[in-house]
């Protein structure tokens, strides 16, 4: 009943328009007369409505209709009607978005990431889909699709985002310094994260991390990784590499601790498998106890330095403190213990090479001893019983 | 033996039985061995997890019961019973051989010191498996029982002083060379290791599970054993004790039925945890 009645005014309106004023439009109350409900579509079902109070409050609320909708001079328009240019003001904008990953108009258009057209909002307003706030979710639309991912072939970054402790701080917390999707990868001139210009290229990503934890950049350019990234050795991990892009967790929580070593042994091959084979990695691997020495637990974190530098946790001079940590009452004898011994090498820990081949040979000999003992004799054994017809099982025994 | 005299004198009442039984080990043996297996079990469980942490079911096993410092606890817990129970053994040994001056302790046909007799016993009864000789007799101890408890001895001394070093390192590096820290770990895990292949394989074969005995001897459970198994499987301890004119001293009463049903439940129950942990590292050992 109400459609019909709305329906009934926005006829009589258009009625007595063209009655009493064909030719010129002006004045935003002239379109409203028609477009002013916000369902109105047109024969192809395309949206033609506009929310008036909304856009009356909007950003672009004081505009008049023709400033954008350009084409459009007099009634009756045509029916098809040529698209909004909004660079015509932002051009600086659209600059941005030439060479960019959404150059393609088409595909991306600007209402994409900043909504309905009507009502668009200054970016510092909680209403605007690029408000802060409401970014993960607006970037989400397209990057929390997993038909959208494979189509692109890029990983459905949303959920790893919205569960990792930036899209904590933003969704929980409500932190408008929260790292969203903008602060890393920027807005209009997004590039690939394969472009050297991009700032989640490998070598950009310590200086865009920075850009909030510049006390951590400078640490690790101080340190080992972050010099050679500096010297353009690319094999050098960067921030991302460690903490991975989007599902960046606690460092101090479990589940880092327990996935953190491999990470690190990647490229320390040799230094993870010495490691594996101690009680530190023994138990560390089991979960429930996570405290147990990792990696950085003794190197640092990032600025990780030699043995040879005095100020590195793991130079001898520091070894009783940064074991100390851990090992209450540890010792200059007590640091001796060698983290990442090598029970194979020889020539690197003779002692422990003859520790172990004694034990091996203890094993194999005693084994090897036995079995053929045990084994000979259950032949024996069963073959007198058959023989004698005396199996009686446990009977006897 | 005096000590299996009393035993048998405690437990004998005037019950004709059909067969004879004989006492052939004490109260304290039998709870000795009882709580022995409880902690090795319980050490092999707990260690082995820690051993190949890297295996799948270690991981399952560990947040199973509440991660790491829940396995360690049940380890180190363990690890003091056994402790326990080894230092009171000790006690009785050095007590009966040392104060009493009882015979037979440290040598003798009834010590579990091994003597010329065992290098004897061990290449006959080889020979005889291979069918080239009688089968040889034995005392109260055969020679692979006498190893089952002299690697046990040894075992215990090892992996304990290993597993303390472990435990209380900071204590220990006071008077151990650096590198020993290193040492202990591979010296308490590969011994640790041998304990439970040879006594989950050759133990649970040589004692349990082999044809004279399947499937299961119950004499450490029961303390008794009957007159048949007692000639044949000890002939020579079986013999000298009649020789003495001591085998009615020895006669004890046939094992209560609820008694054999316990230690059968308690005994499969310990036997099927041991080749289940076998599997187990037989399977992380040689993972590929």
């Amino acid at each position: 009943m109400k459609t019909v009645s709305t329906w009934t005014l926005v006829v009589a309106a258009c009625g007595v328009l063209l009655a009493t004023a064909p030719g010129f439009l002006d004045a935003q109350t002239d379109c409203l007369s028609c477009h002013a409900g916000a369902s109105l579509q047109d024969a192809s079902g395309h949206s033609v409505g506009v929310d008036a109070p909304k856009f009356h409050s909007s950003i672009h609320g004081s505009l008049q209709c023709g400033d954008c909708h350009t084409t459009i001079k007099e009634y009756p328009h045509p029916d098809v009607v040529t698209p909004v240019k909004c660079d015509t003001c932002h051009a600086e904008e659209a600059a941005g978005l030439v060479g960019s990953v959404h150059a393609s108009r088409a595909e991306h258009p600007c209402t994409s990431c900043h909504g309905n057209a009507h009502s668009i909002f200054p970016k510092d307003d909680p209403k605007s889909a690029v408000y802060p706030l409401n970014i993960p979710r607006t970037c989400g639309a397209c990057h929390g699709n997993d038909a959208m991912a494979k189509k692109h072939g890029l990983p459905n970054v949303y959920p790893l985002y919205i569960d990792s402790i930036h899209g904590f701080a933003l969704s929980k917390e409500g932190l408008l310094v929260a790292a969203n999707c903008q602060s890393c990868h920027g807005s209009h001139h997004i590039l690939s994260h394969k472009d050297p210009q991009s700032p989640t290229y490998k070598t950009n990503i310590p200086k865009t991390c920075g850009t909030c934890h510049a006390g951590i950049t400078a640490d690790y350019m101080g340190g080992v990784h972050g010099k050679a990234i500096a010297a353009g050795h690319l094999d050098a991990p960067v921030c991302s590499d460690c903490h991975t892009a989007h599902a960046i967790e606690q460092p101090t929580a479990a589940a880092f601790r327990m996935q953190s070593t491999p990470i690190c042994g990647n490229c320390h091959k040799e230094k993870f498998s010495t490691y594996r084979d101690t009680f530190h990695s023994q138990l560390g691997s089991l979960g429930g106890y996570v405290e147990t020495a990792r990696c950085w637990d003794c190197h640092g974190a990032h600025q990780i330095l030699p043995a040879s530098d005095p100020r590195s946790p793991i130079n001898k001079a520091n070894l009783v403190a940064t074991c100390g940590r851990c090992h209450a009452g540890a010792n200059a004898s007590f640091v001796q213990y060698q983290p990442h011994a090598n029970a194979r090498n020889r020539k690197l820990n003779p002692a422990l090479y003859y520790v172990r081949l004694f034990m091996n040979l203890l094993l194999a000999s005693v084994l090897t001893f036995f079995l053929i003992h045990t084994i000979l004799w259950l032949i024996r054994s069963r073959y007198d019983q058959i023989k004698k017809k005396t199996a009686k099982g446990g009977e006897d025994a | 033996m005096p000590d299996l005299e009393q035993a048998a004198e405690a437990g004998r009442e005037l019950k004709p039985a059909k067969g004879r039984y004989f006492m052939r080990f004490t109260r304290e043996q039998r709870y000795l061995h009882a709580v022995l297996f409880t902690t090795f079990l319980g050490l092999a469980a707990t260690g082995l997890p820690m051993r190949f942490s890297q295996s799948f079911w270690a991981r399952q096993f560990a947040s199973g019961v509440g991660g790491f410092g829940t396995i360690i606890f049940f380890h180190k817990l363990f690890a003091v019973a056994l402790t326990v129970a080894f230092l009171i053994h000790l006690k009785v040994i050095l007590q009966r051989g040392l104060v009493n001056r009882e015979k037979g302790i440290f040598w003798g046909a009834t010590s579990m010191v091994a003597n010329w007799k065992d290098v004897k016993d061990l290449v006959a009864h080889l020979r005889w498996m291979v069918g080239l000789g009688p089968k040889p007799q034995f005392e109260r101890y055969a020679y692979w029982e006498k190893f089952d408890y002299w690697a046990v001895f040894w075992g215990m001394i090892v992996i304990g002083f290993s597993g303390y070093a472990m435990w209380f390192a900071p204590f220990f590096a006071r008077f151990l060379p650096g590198w020993a820290l290193n040492a202990v770990l591979v010296v308490h895990s590969e011994e640790g290791l041998l304990a439970i292949l040879f006594i989950f394989s050759i133990h649970f074969v040589n004692t349990h599970l082999r044809p004279d005995s399947f499937p299961m001897d119950m004499v450490i459970f029961t303390g008794v054993e009957s007159e048949e198994e007692f000639k044949s499987k000890r002939t020579q301890e079986y013999e000298r004790v009649a020789r003495e004119g001591k085998l009615e001293t020895r006669i004890a009463e046939a094992p209560a039925t609820w008694l054999v049903n316990f230690s059968r439940a308690v005994g499969f129950t310990a036997i099927l945890i041991g080749l289940v942990l076998l599997a187990l590292t037989l399977s992380a050992y040689f993972r590929p």
